[in-house]
């Protein structure tokens, strides 16, 4: 039995897993990397429009701080998710834009004087402050007060990952790529580390390690077409399913994006509307204005997709051989603006379309995209059920983004999450709980009996079609939780999702080969993401209320007074279906009580405390001029950051002096 | 009626003994709009579930799936197979460490580069994130990030004369790495410090120029440019 020992093992070499090593290395931690692909590679380098952190240095940023990121971010979790997080996030934000200046990233920058921009499809002029100039710009994103999203032209994802990595390479940290995570060794109370899968060679081996931090990203491959990649399949999260005691949190609340285009199903930003970009019709017709004359465009990813699936529902879709669309016009905002700040997207739309988005408008739907629920961590990005398992970015749940996430919060979630969960794992190994006391027959017995479970499937005694088997799985869950969800239809998702979890377990096997085989890879990850996707559908088919992404069209309303909590999943060995529980959401320790988003009508049953405590926080409103102390006051959350990570943020019009 | 393709696909198994490097002929029906990802996924799912391939993107930036493409380097996701002619040829990208069929170890590569180049910003480390940023010229930040753009992908490697000749060649993907970070006011390293890990013939002073780089770069990199650039500058520090 190979076993190699470790301080940290992350599994996932995306920007959070990286950010996270990093801050363990410094520590003095030996850490170690494993990825399913060269760590360049992950999903994070996909990540185009930017990254939400108020800086208020441009003109349209200006008066932007933590408080207004906090409440955007709230309102877009249409309150689902925890504030302690949120404020810590929002907090943080700054402070990680600016470390990845540092680091190398080439953030776009303010040029002082007049410039011309596309507002509500108008072009206007807007001028830039000479104090400004040359520090980090920031362009307009969707259910936001201001212009807060930080970019490198639209290539961020792509950015951010290569300066992390080149961090991890400069700080001489491992990156074990091409190793697949099959299984985390513990024993009900304590994770001691994981089986681990060479994916060129098939030999196991045994990584110990006093803390394991999954890193693993979402879970958006489950459904047919998805803006993610194709490694986005969820197995960080199914580990963590699969160990009986931790607990995967809102697994139901799954983000369509707006913009996703057909038939390919790939991204193009948020930034093409957030730089003036229109939705049209088939008939040429704005629409958005007709459904949400506020925010039109620019209204929360939820609503957005919601309405245009409604606007075509209604016939106005245009018609196409891979189903109906809409478009998305960013002629308007000329070549020039293009080939300078949406340069993915006309490479995107070359390849892929072969069009010119200068010219040509870009065919797209709402298609799924991101994973909000996830590992159910602490704000520490512990597991509370398995201690030593850590979680953080898109696998885990410490509940940033409750029901829907903005754009833009996504890779800065990566980066803070890094840093904060990076350096709560180091106080974890530091603590006499972070001691490894393990034994080896544990381990042994771990390996051995994944060993014995892929002789087993490579053997491939049983007559089921795997490929079939996953197409299916792929169109209930387009079919019955996507955009709009019911009862009945959740129902009969279950039921044959349960069936297609049990022919999973006995799929013919065309080769037989235990190394580099595409197909051995498929037979054991797909039990596995039939497992999550049963925790989706059971958890959206439970939510009986609106929330967010999570719409039931038999039960529009939010629902604060029965609702205002966070789904949990465990499956406890040997049990056919994971149960589900809730834990609930107190009103009266939030800064921001629960309201309306503005967007359509007033649909809300509201909680009994929450005119108490809106009373308690206007209250502490009036009597506070000072900003930093108001919010104290309302939900003081300072003393949960690293000393380190406490001090304000300096802003143009916040000099320290 | 659509075309039918006929993809010819290197196959070989170098941890099997009894593999021996060939090809199989693959047949299917081209449908609208298909790239070389549909087309191999297509193959995989319906005839030949061992084949190895990898595709983790499939939107053209994560640089995974370089392949040769009928002889030429290229980004096999972003391939459209109404471009190609209907015989097909795929193999793997030269230059790199086979892993089975079309996947290369390129990760390993590029690692092993990046450490030899020492690439990544070195900064003076004494930035504070609570502070305003230090500021950067807007054009000076774009020029940077039009550098930046590289993916890793390799196309530049097996486009190379220099790389097929000597395998300590750090590519044009090393080079384009040095200009980048010789181009940022932020890393403090000297022209000395650069000549120090691209001044011999397996840096900057191993290109023959031939250009192979620059043609076969999927994101229209200025690969020549910032070679010629480069060994123009450090070529100072011989004297």
């Amino acid at each position: 039995m190979k076993i190699q020992q470790t301080d940290v093992l992350v599994i996932g070499g995306g920007l959070a897993g990286q950010r996270t090593a990093v801050a363990t290395r410094r520590r003095g931690l030996d850490t170690v990397i494993l990825s399913l692909v060269p760590a360049k590679r992950s999903h994070s380098v996909a990540a185009q429009g930017g990254m939400q952190a108020s800086l208020g240095n441009c003109a349209k940023g200006a008066g932007d701080n933590e408080d207004v990121h906090f409440e955007d971010t709230v309102r877009g979790s249409d309150w689902g998710c925890d504030q302690i997080v949120a404020r810590m996030f929002c907090h943080m934000a700054p402070k990680a834009v600016r470390e990845l200046a540092a680091w190398g990233v080439a953030w776009n920058r303010v040029a002082k004087g007049d410039r011309e921009v596309v507002i509500n499809g108008q072009k206007v002029v807007i001028s830039e402050a000479d104090a400004a100039h040359g520090l980090i710009t920031a362009r307009d994103f969707g259910g936001t007060k201001k212009w807060r999203t930080c970019h490198t032209s639209d290539g961020t994802g792509h950015a951010m990952l290569y300066a992390v990595s080149d961090r991890v390479i400069g700080e001489g940290i491992p990156v074990l790529e091409r190793q697949e995570a099959l299984a985390l060794i513990h024993d009900g109370e304590r994770c001691h580390g994981a089986v681990v899968r060479d994916l060129i060679t098939g030999e196991l081996s045994v990584f110990l390690a006093r803390a394991t931090v999954v890193a693993t990203g979402g879970y958006g491959r489950l459904w047919g077409v998805s803006t993610n990649a194709l490694i986005n399949e969820g197995m960080g999260a199914a580990l963590a399913l699969e160990t009986g005691v931790a607990r995967l949190a809102n697994m139901e609340a799954v983000q369509f994006h707006p913009t996703a285009i057909v038939p390919a199903g790939i991204l193009v930003t948020e930034g093409c509307r957030g730089d003036g970009g229109l939705l049209l019709d088939a008939d040429g017709h704005r629409f958005m204005p007709d459904y949400e004359p506020d925010k039109k465009e620019l209204a929360s990813r939820d609503v957005v997709s919601r309405r245009m699936a409604e606007h075509m529902r209604k016939g106005k879709g245009v018609r196409s051989p891979y189903g109906d669309h809409l478009w998305l016009d960013i002629t308007g905002l000329g070549a020039a603006h293009i080939d300078r700040n949406l340069r993915e997207v006309k490479d995107i739309c070359q390849y892929f379309l072969g069009i010119d988005p200068a010219r040509q408008p870009i065919p797209v739907r709402p298609t799924q995209h991101y994973s909000m629920g996830g590992i159910r961590t602490d704000y520490r990005g512990q597991s509370p059920w398995l201690a030593g398992l850590f979680a953080c970015g898109e696998a885990a749940c410490w509940d940033l983004h409750g029901f829907n996430r903005l754009g833009g919060n996504s890779v800065a979630e990566t980066v803070v999450a890094g840093m904060l969960i990076g350096e709560y794992v180091a106080d974890f190994c530091a603590s006499p709980e972070g001691d490894l006391n393990f034994s080896t027959a544990l381990a042994r017995e771990c390996l051995e009996r994944e060993q014995a479970s892929l002789a087993a499937m490579a053997a491939g005694r049983g007559g089921e079609d795997g490929v079939a088997i996953r197409r299916r799985m792929e169109a209930i869950l387009t079919d019955s939780v996507g955009l709009f969800r019911n009862g009945p239809a959740l129902e009969s998702a279950v039921a044959e999702l349960a069936d297609l979890y049990r022919r999973s377990q006995r799929l013919a096997m065309a080769n037989h080969g235990l190394d580099a085989n595409p197909q051995l890879v498929q037979a054991y990850r797909l039990p596995r993401m039939l497992k999550l996707a049963l925790t989706v559908a059971m958890g959206a088919l439970a939510r009986t209320e609106s929330r967010g992404a999570h719409f039931r069209e038999d039960f529009p309303a939010r629902n604060d007074r029965d609702w205002l909590n966070r789904s949990l999943a465990c499956w406890r060995g040997g049990e056919d279906l994971p149960r589900l529980d809730h834990e609930v959401l107190d009103v009266m320790f939030m800064e921001l009580p629960p309201g309306f988003r503005g967007y359509g009508e007033r649909n809300i049953i509201d909680h009994p405390h929450t005119a108490l405590r809106q009373a308690d926080v206007d209250d502490f409103r009036e009597g506070e001029t000072d900003r930093h102390k108001r919010q104290t006051h309302m939900m003081a959350f300072k003393q949960y950051l690293p000393v380190q990570y406490r001090g304000r943020n300096e802003r143009l019009d916040e000099r320290f002096s | 009626m659509g075309r039918r393709l006929t993809l010819t696909v290197f196959r070989h198994n170098p941890r099997e003994a009894s593999s021996r490097p060939g090809t199989r002929d693959y047949v299917l029906d081209e449908t609208p709009g298909m790239t070389l990802f549909v087309a191999l996924g297509r193959i995989r799912d319906e005839q030949d579930p061992g084949l190895n391939f990898d595709f983790v993107c499939r939107a053209g930036v994560c640089g995974s799936c370089a392949m040769l493409i009928n002889g030429r380097p290229g980004l096999a996701c972003r391939t459209l197979t109404a471009a190609l002619p209907e015989r097909i040829s795929l193999f793997p990208l030269p230059g790199f460490e086979l892993i089975g069929d079309l996947s290369v170890n390129t990760g390993k590569w590029m690692r092993a580069m990046s450490e030899r180049l020492r690439a990544w910003l070195h900064d003076a480390g004494d930035a504070d994130p609570d502070r305003l940023e230090a500021p950067m010229e807007p054009a000076t930040a774009e020029a940077i990030y039009e550098l930046e753009r590289c993916i890793e992908c390799g196309c530049c490697v097996a486009g190379c004369g220099t790389a097929q000749m000597r395998p300590d060649f750090v590519g044009a993907v090393g080079l384009n790495k040095i200009a980048r970070f010789h181009l940022d006011p932020r890393d403090v390293r000297s022209d000395a410090d650069f000549y120090e890990v691209v001044g011999d013939d397996s840096g900057v002073f191993g290109c023959m120029s031939l250009l192979g780089c620059q043609d076969v770069c999927p994101k229209g990199l200025s690969l020549q440019t910032q070679i010629a650039w480069l060994r123009r500058t450090l070529a100072r520090q011989g004297w």
